[in-house]
């Protein structure tokens, strides 16, 4: 029978995900590198306490819209719907805007985990790859090296860190096609690509499905084998028409400030 | 009574931005470092990197233009130049940690004499985010950092020993700040040039540790 992973709505794509699962969440923080249609099918899906992996814990669709974005949800409305137990993060808070998450930490009703942008990145990508661990020389002599094992390599010090092992990897890919193959926008790859195939079940919302064999094999960038599911984005998306809150006006000038400087 | 001078925002840029040498392979911070690509001296080809997954790529555009879909680490929609390449997290932060990029920049909050780094979490907000900071202290072979002098209260950011959350320790290679710039060796920190108005002894004043100063210790040089 031929391979065919992909699945016809979003609600389907997550249908099995559990109360307690550990997600792990593609993206580097901008909204165009997350998959903001898998995220609104388990908000709606409604489960909670889930421990979820990512880069940062979004900022909510208002600083999206704001710049234009149709599709403007991130991780975000997970976390002001009350549907995260804890996060495993290297940008837990913004030094911009206070998002939701920052007001849930302070107000003790979530847990973070704190861990540098690399060795996030590496203790995904161990899980792909089937390491026990990898020893990194980031965090010695920092707080990050708390409880953990020290070793010292070729007069070097290094800590083990290990593998970040998730139930699912929801990410964001532009074009699949029926075998999971994935290609990617420019800086859109980031923790997308690193999570592809680190998780039980990797589910990706892709911006287009090609046919078989479309897909030039010198650019592949996520081999299919890597991939379970493949959902497509609609092209269009009704948004919604509520105010921008004040915060996110707010942000929307600084970050703009920024911009120009 | 001569005139003093504090560097800004950036001309602070544009002194960091004098020791990119051609060829060299950087990676900008969020705020004042970041400002330093518009200051590559004339003659340099520079290659930056961004923690997101790119290297080489051109100017800035103003926030809600250019590709949403090409951002540097701050978010920044950046242009695509003749080089570009892009590539996944753990791909970028292999070149990061292991240690391909020349020379990263960042902000600080507060450096030791040793050249221990804090720059992550201020006190007061006692929440703060590591990204990856951490990662580019340690990888880096060179690495500059870019700030204030003192804090709002007038007390010296550069200390015998930092009192706020580290970042790496002995990591900081060349510090530059609004009234001096000052190089961590293994002897001590040095003093190289001061800011048009100060004398060596002006700058000690608002710096803990004991600075070494330069024999040939000069007005800053942009």
């Amino acid at each position: 029978m031929p391979i065919n992973k992909i699945v016809s709505s979003f609600d389907e794509a997550v249908a099995d995900i559990p109360d307690g699962a550990m997600i792990m969440i593609g993206g580097f923080g901008t909204v165009a590198s997350c998959p903001t249609c898998l995220l609104e099918a388990l908000a709606r899906k409604g489960i909670k306490n889930l421990t979820t992996v990512s880069n940062t814990t979004g900022f909510g669709s208002d600083v999206w819209k704001l710049l234009g974005y149709k599709f403007s949800e991130d991780m975000d409305i997970l976390v002001r719907n009350g549907q995260i137990k804890r996060s495993i993060v290297a940008a837990p808070v913004s030094t911009i805007y206070q998002n939701t998450f920052e007001k849930l930490l302070r107000a003790g009703k979530v847990e973070v985990e704190m861990v540098p942008q690399g060795t996030l990145a590496e203790r995904i990508r161990a899980t792909r790859a089937g390491l026990g661990g990898v020893y990194v020389p980031t965090g010695v002599g920092t707080v990050v090296e708390q409880g953990k094992e020290k070793k010292v390599i070729d007069g070097r010090t290094y800590l083990l860190e290990l593998p970040i092992k998730a139930d699912f990897a929801l990410i964001k890919a532009h074009k699949a096609d029926r075998w999971g193959n994935l290609v990617y926008r420019r800086t859109s790859r980031t923790f997308n690509a690193t999570m592809a195939g680190a998780a039980r079940v990797t589910v990706a919302e892709v911006d287009e499905i090609v046919e078989l064999g479309e897909l030039d094999p010198e650019v592949i960038v996520t081999p299919g084998i890597y991939v379970d599911r493949v959902v497509v984005r609609p092209k269009e998306i009704k948004v919604d028409d509520k105010p921008i809150s004040q915060e996110a006006l707010e942000s929307n000038r600084r970050m703009k400030e920024r911009g120009s400087s | 009574m001569e005139e003093k001078f504090r560097l800004d925002r950036q001309t602070m840029a544009l002194r960091v931005a004098r020791e990119f040498q051609d060829g060299d392979h950087v990676n900008l911070g969020i705020g004042i470092p970041v400002l330093a690509s518009n200051y590559v001296p004339a003659g340099r080809e520079v290659v930056f990197h961004s923690e997101n997954g790119v290297l080489g790529f051109g100017e800035v555009h103003t926030a809600g233009e250019g590709d949403p879909d090409f951002v540097n680490a701050g978010g920044q929609p950046v242009s695509i130049i003749p080089g570009t390449s892009f590539f996944a997290h753990d791909e970028s932060f292999s070149i990061v940690r292991g240690g391909h990029l020349d020379i990263s920049v960042m902000g600080g909050l507060q450096v030791s004499e040793k050249g221990d780094l804090a720059n992550w979490l201020v006190p007061e907000r006692q929440i703060g985010t590591i990204g990856g900071a951490m990662d580019l202290a340690v990888g880096a072979k060179r690495l500059i950092i870019a700030m204030n002098h003192v804090t709002k209260d007038n007390q010296p950011r550069i200390v015998k020993k930092c009192t706020y959350q580290l970042t790496a320790v002995e990591c900081v290679d060349l510090i530059v700040t609004d009234i001096a710039v000052i190089e961590v060796t293994k002897k001590g920190l040095v003093l190289k040039e001061v800011a048009p108005g100060w004398t060596p002894e002006e700058v000690q004043k608002l710096t803990e540790p004991k600075l070494i100063v330069a024999p040939d210790c000069r007005d800053v040089e942009l």
